[in-house]
């Protein structure tokens, strides 16, 4: 019976015929590292595609490619976008900096945005988001909630916007409480449910009762809640499948404006090459619903923090503050420039172990 | 009532025509795959065997298959000599790595020096890497009889934990803002494995792996090694009588394999990649035990079936662009791939038998 069915839709799309693609439209491309249902990453990046779609609708057309290594693959991915007629492509991992500029240089006319890289080109920009504003929120709200005072933290890899999220949430886990030890693992992987739940399950042997984490699945929530009494805080999406318990709140990553922006852009003719960092302020960085989870005095305390950074009267990395070796960084008051953030590769005082080298 | 039969004798014909057949019962269970999914399966089977090779954009997709189906030949004849004699080297991902970390270091040691000799260098290191770690589970193997399966796929991992430490420490770019991953060979001409000729995907792998087509099959067909490998794996009892020796095989096979999975990677890091990073493997080193088996264990049949596969990943790449086709979606139909293979292949050794009169 299976059988029949598959045939017969067989028979039904062998007989429709491919609809016409109308020249004038614009072919927006996006290069994805995970596959859209991770529930993270990946899935926030689509859902900014989708929002392009919605937003005019006709006028454009959208192709996209998941789970792509870093690498040539990646080269050839979007080399075979360009050839197709893409207008304008969004390489959507750290790892695709230089195929991206590769590519660029071949295909001068088609515009290319690179997530979370440095390196730009008349036709090649940059964006990221300031996600590091909302780990200070985060961070708060964990050094309140634990009552071991372990916070685990699960790194994908050691790079200076992993570094730099760790430091912001350690920083204001340790102001509202000084007992506060964070444990890192390395997980050496965007996405990879297995390798994450793992992570979680040994931070949580080891006492953790908090687990962030800045890989892209939802297996470190789904570990935390068969242990019971973890928290955890959704990452680049809401993860809002698992609030109230163990997600408390979350970091979500609003790609959609900017998508859009870039995208008119594109169609006006105005494009120009932009290097875009924005964080809550803007709307890039979202702090997810706080569930009722969290006693309403901290919550109240996070929203004020978020809203002092949105309005830019406090800054998440304000001195004092020290290297973990003990030398000076910031002084009292003084600010962190986004040179010196962006390129983050050290841990502030206090925290433990050493940056894998 | 049907019933296997097993044949007298292997049915060469058979033997020849399973990967035709394995690949024709791909294209129609995977076109069903994709008519299941909403797509025009003809378009989709279309996009991905006929596109790259002659559609409108052949003339980028026809060297990309050189650039992804070299690698996947090169370690897959390797392996193949292995599998032969019955030596199971499972860890061709990390001597793949291992060549590259090996090659590349070499390479950058001599930034920013231009001259001739550094480039060849480089290809002796990274054969070297990729051979010292395939004589890990060899010397373990024959020293204490270990399981080659066992240690060889265990360093996989450990080489991947050296891969993110080199790319996060000892090679990491002093240029590079802190970020992970070593300097750019396509900046750097002396070490940078150009193409032959512009645009023509021919790297020095493409031709290192057409040289070990012809060398393994010289070696197999008119070596006395050739004969001592398939000896050993038809027949292990009657190759002890004949006077193999069957540690040296066993070092010559894993090591052969290693060398040339080592020089996969020194290929692919000096040129397509062009940098070490964190995630420089992609799963070359697995596929090729797939490209191995699917071209019979035979050097010919392993330069159609990497041509095969690099096809089905080009191909496959383009269908979910152009048609909206999820990643997944293609993984079922290379997985597909070899299913039908080994499905097919009972042909060779058995017949179906209509049995009329069924025992009590």
């Amino acid at each position: 019976m299976k059988f029949t069915t598959l045939l017969a839709t067989a028979a039904m799309t062998l007989g429709m015929a491919t609809a016409g693609i109308a020249q004038d439209k614009t072919k927006v491309g996006f290069v994805y590292v995970g596959p859209v249902g991770d529930g993270g990453w990946t899935y926030e990046h689509d859902k900014g595609r989708q929002a392009v779609e919605a937003e005019f609708g006709d006028q454009v057309e959208t192709v996209f490619v998941e789970s792509v290594p870093e690498g040539p693959d990646s080269e050839r991915v979007m080399t075979q976008m360009a050839l197709d007629g893409a207008d304008l492509i969004f390489t959507t991992s750290f790892g695709y900096m230089d195929p991206t500029i590769n590519v660029a240089k071949k295909f001068p006319k088609v515009k290319f945005e690179h997530a979370t890289g440095y390196k730009t080109a008349p036709n090649v920009s940059v964006y990221s988001a300031r996600f590091y504003e909302g780990r200070a929120v985060q961070g708060h709200i964990a050094g309140k909630m634990t009552k071991s005072n372990i916070i685990g933290y699960i790194g994908s890899y050691p790079i200076p916007e992993v570094i730099r999220g760790i430091n912001s949430a350690y920083i204001h886990a340790k102001k509202v409480n000084p007992d506060v030890e964070f444990k890192i693992v390395w997980a050496y992987t965007w996405f990879d449910p297995a390798k994450e739940a793992d992570a979680a399950t040994v931070l949580i042997e080891q006492g953790a009762d908090v687990i962030l984490q800045h890989t892209d699945s939802t297996a470190p929530q789904a570990a935390a809640q068969d242990a019971g009494n973890v928290i955890t805080f959704g990452q680049a999406s809401d993860m809002s499948e698992y609030a109230p318990m163990p997600r408390v709140s979350s970091i979500i990553d609003d790609w959609a404006p900017y998508y859009i922006a870039r995208t008119k852009a594109v169609m006006d003719g105005t494009w120009e090459t932009a290097n875009t960092w924005d964080g809550i302020g803007p709307g890039m960085v979202k702090i997810g619903e706080i569930s009722d989870a969290v006693p309403t005095d901290v919550k109240e305390e996070a929203l004020a923090m978020k809203a002092a950074i949105a309005d830019g009267s406090y800054h998440p990395f304000t001195g004092p503050l020290k290297k973990q070796d003990g030398s000076d960084w910031l002084a009292e008051g003084e600010v962190a420039d986004d040179g010196t953030l962006a390129g983050m590769n050290f841990y502030v005082e206090g925290l433990e172990g050493e940056i894998p080298q | 009532m049907i019933v296997l039969e097993k044949r007298p004798q292997p049915s060469q014909a058979w033997s020849l025509a399973t990967p035709l057949v394995a690949v024709l019962a791909t294209m129609f269970f995977g076109g069903l795959l994709f008519a299941a999914l909403g797509k025009n399966p003809v378009e989709a089977i279309m996009t991905i065997f006929w596109e790259p090779l002659f559609g409108e954009f052949s003339f980028y997709y026809r060297p990309q298959l050189l650039v992804k189906g070299a690698p996947l030949v090169l370690i897959a004849i390797g392996l193949s000599l292995g599998f032969k004699a019955g030596i199971w080297n499972i860890g061709a991902e990390g001597q793949y790595i291992m060549g590259a970390i090996v090659g590349a270091g070499v390479g950058l040691a001599f930034y920013p020096l231009e001259a001739w000799y550094i480039f060849p260098l480089m290809v002796i290191g990274g054969a070297l890497g990729g051979w010292a770690w395939a004589m890990i589970p060899a010397f373990l193997k024959v020293r204490f009889g270990t399981n080659e399966i066992l240690v060889s796929l265990m360093l996989v991992y450990v080489a991947e934990q050296m891969l993110a430490s080199v790319s996060l420490g000892l090679l990491k770019n002093p240029e590079g803002f802190g970020f992970p991953g070593s300097r750019n060979f396509q900046s750097y001409a002396s070490a940078y494995n150009a193409d032959l000729i512009e645009g023509s995907g021919m790297h020095w792998g493409v031709v290192a792996a057409f040289i070990a087509v012809i060398f393994a099959y010289v070696l197999l067909n008119r070596h006395m090694l050739g004969f001592h490998i398939r000896l050993t794996g038809e027949a292990p009892r009657a190759a002890r009588f004949a006077g193999v020796n069957p540690a040296r095989l066993i070092l010559f096979c894993l090591g052969l394999s290693g060398a040339l999975a080592g020089l996969a990677g020194l290929f692919e890091v000096s040129g397509p990649s062009g940098q070490v990073s964190i995630d420089f493997n992609v799963g070359y080193g697995f596929t090729a035990i797939i490209v191995a088996f699917l071209g019979r264990l035979h050097p010919v049949g392993i330069l159609l079936a990497g041509s095969l596969m690099a096809l089905t990943y080009i191909g496959g790449e383009i269908a979910q662009s152009e048609m909206g086709l999820p990643a997944a979606a293609i993984q079922v139909f290379q997985g597909m791939l070899l299913f039908f293979l080994l499905a097919f292949d009972l042909l060779t050794n058995y017949r179906l038998r209509l049995a009329l009169k069924e025992v009590a």
